[in-house]
């Protein structure tokens, strides 16, 4: 006779009234499969853990931001924020989907122009340019937004003795009504900062103001703020044509769009708060048409989003290392996948569940990496199934800022794959090897020791 | 270990400890296990019990098993000093 399917023993104990910190039991969905491919066969052929990007779904959600934006206003230019992802892999998706190159740094500026893109179509942001990222960048005619004005001196500087005129527009940071208020990049509107960084442009002569850029902050819940900010830039933009009779060419409101992901103590998930494309995209474009600028003039509208495009695309599969009980009598569970490479689990309570089915039965769980370090939780609180050794877990949501953001520590990197439109798998960055690391090292004559 | 005297499993898996007035839920394997209890079985009889139905091997379920006693004992389900 065949043995009945084991699930271990489990009691737990029945509160009444409200969900405690781990929140309301309810069935956890498991997800078998990314884009028709068993997340076994994907931990079976490239290890575990592995990260796993969908082309299909970042070309859905670029498809779907940009739906939102350009059935509202005539021009619109998405720009892939570099720093969110910038595997080559995932850039030249984005490129060839449209999308322009916005980076913050000199590494990340050689890597759009060595995925081919245009100098005219890189957005240089930040506040650590070299002079010779400048010099390029002019030489380029790249957008140069500038960051402060010891950077603005440097470009001026520049600009005495190159051919070609400097392609400028300045960061602008303000109050839209939200908490915090970012005001550490670019110049502050309120002040009369930024007002007097786009004078100092105008009057130089040798350089050319071609648009107004702004980023809020990040994962704002909230589009009215955007429509506040568009309105200042719009502002600003007829100020400068009514002074110097100077049309700007674009308005970049960069990213900040929420993801689904659910924040660190917010009560309700992200996939119930989270705004849609539309709600940003009207309150911007609504900001940008009602505006005094004149309808011929309107600038071309630049996003720099970035969480909000990859975010869904990203998974990352997992293992159960085992399983263990706290003083207390909470269970925790032990995962392969620590805050080293899940760097996002600081701000979120990332949606994680099995990878195969398992009874309706779930127990308050704290979920654990394997790091040997006190703040490696991926998980404080969750109700989760009960999971055996060696069974399979998935992370969602993770496309953004995690495979930028992070750490070797203690062990190596593992293989990222792409599933590409066909449902072929590709990798796009191989698994580290202990050479990766050791390869950059270096032990004095002295304290070899094999002399 | 033996399972305190008072308290009261439903078939469906609901146990109530009337000293505290508590209820736990169980799930099916649990339950079996908390009858065996009851009737004054031992570790070895259960874990035989539980492999000769359930596919899962010695270690994997003795681990399980002592793990689910601790438990009991936290919930207070339990006798005292045994
Ligand atoms: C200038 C700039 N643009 C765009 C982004 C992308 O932001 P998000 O991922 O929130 O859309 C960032 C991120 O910090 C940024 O600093």
């Amino acid at each position: 006779m065949e043995k009945a399917k084991y699930e271990r023993p489990l009691i737990n104990r029945i509160n009444a009234g409200l969900p405690d910190k781990f929140g309301m039991s309810r069935t956890m969905e498991a997800i078998t499969h990314i884009d028709t491919i068993p997340v076994k066969d994907l931990i079976d052929e490239y290890g575990s853990p592995v990260f796993v990007l969908s082309e299909k779904t970042i070309k859905d959600k670029l498809s779907q931001a940009k739906k939102a934006f350009t059935t509202r206003y005539p021009k619109v230019q998405f720009a892939w924020s570099y720093k969110t992802n910038y595997l080559n892999a995932v850039c030249q998706i984005y490129h060839r989907e449209g999308s322009w190159a916005e980076v913050v740094s000199g590494f990340e500026y050689d890597k759009a122009i060595e995925n081919g893109v245009a100098g005219n179509h890189i957005i240089f942001n930040g506040p650590d340019k070299s002079k010779d990222d400048l010099r390029k960048a002019i030489k380029n005619a790249s957008l140069i937004h500038i960051d402060h004005f010891d950077e603005l001196y440097t470009i001026m500087e520049l600009a005495e003795t190159m051919e070609e005129t400097p392609k400028l527009a300045i960061r602008i940071n303000m109050d839209t009504g939200i908490y915090p208020q970012w005001d550490r990049f670019g110049f502050n509107y309120e002040n009369g900062d930024a007002w007097n960084a786009l004078t100092r442009i105008m009057l130089n002569g040798k350089l050319e103001l071609v648009g107004l850029h702004t980023h809020i902050g990040t994962y704002i819940m909230t589009p009215g703020a955007y429509g506040i900010a568009t309105s200042k830039l719009a502002q600003l933009a007829v100020r400068i044509d009514q002074k110097f009779n100077h049309k700007i060419k674009y308005i970049d409101m960069g990213g900040g769009f929420a993801s689904e992901n659910t924040l660190k103590g917010a009560y309700l998930p992200g996939t119930d708060t989270c705004p849609s494309f539309d709600d940003y995209a009207e309150a911007i474009t609504n900001a940008l048409i009602n505006s005094e600028i004149n309808p011929e003039d309107l600038p071309v509208l630049f996003l720099e989003t970035g969480r909000a495009l990859i975010d869904d695309a990203g998974s990352l599969l997992g293992t159960v290392l085992a399983n263990k009980r706290l003083a207390d009598g909470r269970r925790s569970t032990i995962i392969d996948i620590g805050v080293n490479i899940l760097f996002t689990s600081f701000w979120y309570e990332h949606h994680i569940v099995p990878a195969q089915n398992t009874t309706q039965h779930t127990e308050d769980t704290t979920i654990y990496g394997p790091l040997c370090m006190n703040i490696d939780v991926i998980r404080a609180a969750i109700q989760f199934p009960l999971m055996n050794k060696g069974e399979h877990i998935v992370i969602s949501r993770i496309g953004a800022y995690n495979m930028t953001q992070w750490m070797q520590f203690i062990t190596l990197r593992p293989n990222i794959v792409l599933i590409d439109s066909e449902k072929n798998v590709h990798v796009i960055r191989k698994n580290e090897t202990r050479e990766s690391m050791t390869d950059l090292e270096n032990v004095p004559e002295y304290l070899n020791p094999s002399k | 270990m033996k399972l305190k005297k008072n308290i009261a499993i439903s078939e469906s898996g609901f146990v109530f400890d009337p000293t505290s007035g508590e209820s736990f839920s169980l799930n099916p394997i649990a339950i079996e296990i908390l009858n065996l209890l009851q009737e004054g079985k031992g570790q070895i009889d259960i874990s035989d019990f539980v492999l000769q139905k359930y596919d899962v091997d010695r270690d994997t379920f003795e681990n399980n098993y002592f793990d689910f006693t601790g438990m009991l004992k936290q919930f207070n389900l339990t006798e005292k000093n045994n």
